[in-house]
């Protein structure tokens, strides 16, 4: 591979997002983001179940035959779920609440599959360990972003402590209610790829396609 | 067997060394992996939902107690949960009778327990509510004011929506017709339509509404037009939930009818209460 362990975890901040550079994993980014401390709760979540999943992963990939290998993965990343929901329900129970399905639904979250298919299956548990954290952490890092903007913008707080006192609550600032639903996740998002590539002009795709000119005959 | 024992490399002895000696892609070793892999995954699973589950319970009786206050709306936040909880008078309910019984403790009364077993419940044959079994003995938690006369009465009701059943409470006024709250409690509906029924905004809309009008016909329903009995009697429609708004409606007309606590609230109504 030629990367060191710092740079795994490093990389996939900035260089290497699993959300804005491999656009993975948007559909939970827009459905927690709401609130910060949701953001919050769930990316720790899925980093955990990101770094867990690949070192057992890893530490398997050998023995995994290549016909049950993505339902290996899948046994392996849904326990990991489980876990981290019960352990929810039993020690952070109004998060719980508010989380819902979506801690389930993190084992459909195309960043943990796409790690462990990609990293984990060819790679020592140490390494498949740190790179799931990295992973973990930026897809956490987009999520923390887009969680403080629709927060701070869309309810007037940060992790529930109220910031521009709101209209409602007889202060000066008007809610943007645009914020609060799912889709203004996206634009955040689409802002923060352009704010990202345009900052790093290496991360641009190159066109599968080009125009081109014919002279006519 | 003897043909496969000889192609087993020297250093594996064990029956699971063997194993795991075999080609990753042969027929026993894909099973051995499943087989093993599930059991372990199992029983991490189990394990874990077993030691927790004590600690679960507490948390969503505790929850429970939470939305009690919330509907009836004394709660705070910065107060203690149990001690808060004290100024409800718990009570079990016969149904059928619309009378307070002495059969059962109610601190120790389990509403769910009592649906599903069949000494305690009846199986419906006219079910809008999608309840399946009907517990004859529920919890009903009443508020008094100084007087000890009723302020408020909290009822349990639940019924299914869209993906599960909804278990909420009610808060009806000391005259039992005036709504003062609605509150769910437990429910899996989907996140950001039917998971609305959590909105505060639309919680809100329940306050001041009536369930019967003045002849004591049922009116009350949750729908997306004003029906004729006018706008005392409705709550708007969740957009875009359709089935859990038809789903709220049928439990909320069930539970204040007569095979619910229609009875009861006619004796309260006659202040035999």
């Amino acid at each position: 591979m030629g990367q060191t362990r710092r740079e795994m975890l490093i990389d996939p901040m900035v260089d290497n997002n699993p959300i804005t550079l491999q656009v993975l994993g948007i559909c939970s980014a827009l459905a927690v983001t709401s609130s910060l401390k949701v953001a919050l709760v769930m990316a720790i979540a899925v980093t955990l179940v990101t770094a867990f999943s690949s070192m057992f992963i890893s530490m398997i990939r050998n023995h995994i035959p290549s016909s049950i290998r993505i339902i290996v993965q899948m046994v392996i990343i849904a326990s990991l779920v489980i876990l981290v929901d019960q352990m929810l329900k039993a020690y952070a129970f109004e998060i719980s609440k508010t989380l819902s399905v979506f801690v389930g639904l993190i084992i459909t979250n195309c960043i943990v599959m796409g790690r462990a298919e990609a990293f984990a299956m060819k790679n020592p548990p140490i390494d498949s360990f740190i790179d799931g954290i990295g992973n973990g952490l930026g897809y956490g890092f987009i999520l923390m972003l887009v969680g403080i903007i629709r927060e701070l913008f869309g309810s007037g707080s940060l992790m529930g402590f109220t910031i521009l006192p709101t209209v409602n609550n007889g202060g000066w600032y008007v809610p943007n209610g645009l914020l609060l639903l799912p889709p203004s996740a996206f634009f955040i998002i689409g802002l923060l790829i352009w704010g990202f590539r345009t900052w790093k002009p290496s991360q641009v795709e190159e066109r599968e396609y080009k125009i081109q000119v014919v002279d006519a005959h | 067997m003897s043909e496969e024992q000889n192609n087993i490399p020297e250093q594996a002895k064990g029956p699971i060394a063997r194993f795991l000696a075999l080609p990753t892609d042969s027929v026993p070793k894909t099973v051995f992996v499943a087989v093993v892999l599930c059991l372990i995954a199992s029983m991490i699973v189990s394990a874990a939902a077993v030691t927790l589950r004590p600690l679960q319970e507490i948390n969503a009786l505790k929850d429970k107690q939470v939305n009690i206050l919330q509907v009836a709306g004394i709660y705070d936040p910065d107060a203690d949960v149990l001690e808060s909880f004290a100024a409800f008078e718990p009570q079990v309910l016969e149904l059928s009778t619309g009378t307070f019984t002495d059969e059962f403790d109610p601190a120790t009364f389990d509403d769910r327990a009592a649906a599903n077993d069949p000494e305690t419940s009846v199986a419906l044959d006219d079910d809008p509510a999608g309840i399946v079994r009907q517990a004859e003995y529920v919890t009903v938690y009443l508020l008094r004011d100084e007087n000890g006369d009723i302020d408020k009465l909290i009822l349990p009701i639940h019924g299914y929506g869209l993906w599960s059943t909804l278990y909420g409470f009610i808060a009806l006024e000391e005259n039992g017709n005036d709504i003062y709250g609605l509150q769910f409690y437990e429910h899996a509906e989907t996140p950001g339509l039917g998971a609305e029924v959590d909105n505060p905004r639309w919680k809100a809309l329940w306050n001041g509404k009536r369930l019967a009008d003045d002849d004591g016909t049922l009116q009350i329903s949750v729908s997306k037009t004003v029906p004729a009995a006018g706008d005392d009697y409705h709550i708007d429609a969740l957009a875009g939930a359709t089935l859990t708004t038809n789903g709220v409606n049928n439990l909320v007309r069930f539970w204040m009818g007569e095979s619910g606590f229609g009875p009861f609230l006619d004796n309260l109504k006659a202040g035999d209460i």
